[in-house]
């Protein structure tokens, strides 16, 4: 990717009742956000499952965003509480695993609120922008040269047959 | 030589558990013998490299490979015994996620090789010298030494793996039962947990005093507190990884009165163990608002260490994403 202007990929997972709803509100309102992000509708913020969230970013996501009904107006009674306490544990453990804390983000955004999930939205391409490209498939395929490049050497000495091996062995080395 | 199938046994960056484990097979391994040879196991027999390399491609029956990947030198036995295999089979949990080496995921090759060679109060180093790869001696004669890898890497992510006996180690019985399915041809699809595919939970002794919501408001540590020894863990606020964590180990440690930490892996459905005990854990927190989580979270100091245990090559990150080595030119330096 080039230095030009990096353009973060940001992943949002938004509840069907407030969130997303609301998301809807400020298309149909014609507000304009970054369109960076990449809205998956859940039925629940409680159904954002922390998996979802590390194979958004193993996958090349640069940020996550969760948006789901305020305190108290969970259609479902409790999920947003849910999605609160394995955000708190989840941002934690993705801190000593080296995901900055700004690429990962949860707010309450009710249907009425379009206006917010332009703010947040915004705000957070903005935030992603600045920390660069997280690139996680990237850097694994950075990591697995080393397995690669061995994988090769063996290939290459196997096809050769076992006496040439011993030469193909020294003219690498 | 015989017409028995040919087993093959190898271990990686282990703690030697594992051969512990095929030892334990007691007097089944007698009958074992009966049935196959053994042609390689360089814990217990005297068998080289050399012997293998001669072995035709495909001439022995099972590899049963133990140990996560750490250096050059065991990328290259994992090649060259998946070549010479018909089957191979990723022993215990380092083989199989990492393990407890791949805990160093969390730091970069230059911070560990800093720390051992250098940093280490009982280490006396004074010109900083480390391990080189390529060396020649005085006589010209250049000796080579396996490359320590940027990373821990599980067995699957070297070499194609066609089956995983988990477990850290394997019970004897799941071994015996391997044994005998690859013997008599009775195997599941390529990729199975030669393991039940069911939560450790379902098979727990205390399975009948885990509440159904246990609404936490602390987590203590095992060694805080007098455990209770007839009531499930996670009711008594101590996290056991048993609701993320397979089962098949006959819930060992929850019989000698410590929570499970998760050797056996996840479930075939679950792709990463610890991102699963977070979803798990945290939806019977009792507190509401973000204060009254955190003091409850609190209890939990390290998440990494205490939910990737036994798996952080398998994590979906693989480890921390930024404790590599900045650029490859850095890593020249180093050697």
């Amino acid at each position: 990717m080039s230095d030009r202007e990096f353009e973060p990929r940001i992943v949002a997972f938004f509840c069907s009742w407030c969130t997303y709803t609301a998301a809807d509100l400020a298309g149909v309102s014609r507000m304009k956000y970054a369109s960076n992000i990449r809205i998956i509708r859940l039925m629940c913020s409680g159904r954002v499952d922390p998996q979802f969230i590390m194979d958004a970013f193993a996958r090349g996501a640069d940020g996550v965003l969760i948006g789901g009904c305020h305190p108290g107006d969970c259609h479902y009674i409790s999920g947003n509480y849910k999605c609160l306490r394995r955000f708190h544990l989840l941002k934690r453990m993705l801190s000593d695993l080296g995901i900055e804390e700004n690429r990962l983000r949860l707010e309450w955004i009710s249907a009425a609120e379009g206006d917010k999930v332009k703010r947040v939205v915004n705000e957070m391409v903005q935030q992603v922008r600045a920390l660069g490209p997280l690139d996680l498939p990237g850097r694994f395929g950075e990591w697995d040269k080393e397995v690669r490049e061995l994988d090769a050497r063996i290939q290459q000495e196997h096809d050769a047959g076992p006496c040439e091996a011993h030469a193909v062995k020294e003219s690498q080395a | 030589m015989t017409d028995k199938p040919k087993v093959a046994f190898y271990w990686c960056a282990s703690c030697g558990g594992c051969e512990e484990s095929v030892v334990d097979l007691a007097e089944a391994i007698l009958e074992v013998v009966q049935l196959v040879d053994i042609v390689f196991w360089p814990v217990a027999i005297d068998t080289k490299k050399a012997d293998v390399e001669r072995m035709a491609d495909g001439s022995i029956a099972v590899s049963l490979i133990n140990g996560a990947v750490r250096t050059s030198e065991q990328e290259e036995m994992a090649q060259l015994l998946r070549r010479k295999s018909q089957l191979v089979v990723a022993y215990g949990s380092c083989a199989q996620m990492g393990g407890i080496p791949a805990l160093a995921n969390q730091y970069s090759r230059e911070r560990i090789l800093r720390t051992v060679y250098e940093e280490v109060p009982t280490v006396d180093n004074p010109n900083k010298v480390r391990p080189q790869p390529d060396y020649v001696d005085d006589a010209q004669i250049c000796v080579h030494l396996p490359e320590f890898r940027q990373r821990v890497r599980s067995l699957d992510q070297v070499v194609d793996v066609d089956y995983t006996l988990p477990g850290c180690p394997p019970t004897p019985k799941l071994l015996a039962e391997a044994l005998h399915a690859i013997l008599d041809g009775n195997l599941p699809p390529k990729g199975t947990v030669l393991a039940p595919d069911t939560a450790l939970c379902d098979a727990c002794p205390r399975k009948d005093s885990k509440p159904e919501d246990v609404g936490y408001t602390e987590f203590k540590r095992p060694h805080w507190t007098i455990l209770d020894p007839e009531k499930c863990f996670l009711a008594q606020g101590v996290v056991c990884m048993g609701p993320a964590t397979r089962s098949g180990c006959d819930a060992q440690c929850i019989r000698g009165n410590m929570p499970c930490t998760g050797c056996f892996g996840p479930t075939s459905r679950v792709h990463d163990q610890g991102a699963k005990i977070v979803s798990s854990i945290c939806s019977s927190i009792a507190a509401e608002d973000s204060d009254g989580i955190e003091s409850t979270l609190s209890g939990i100091p390290d998440p990494v260490g205490t939910f990737y245990r036994y798996g952080l090559s398998k994590c979906l990150l693989r480890g921390r994403v930024d404790a590599v080595d900045a650029a490859r030119s850095s890593q020249e330096g180093t050697r």
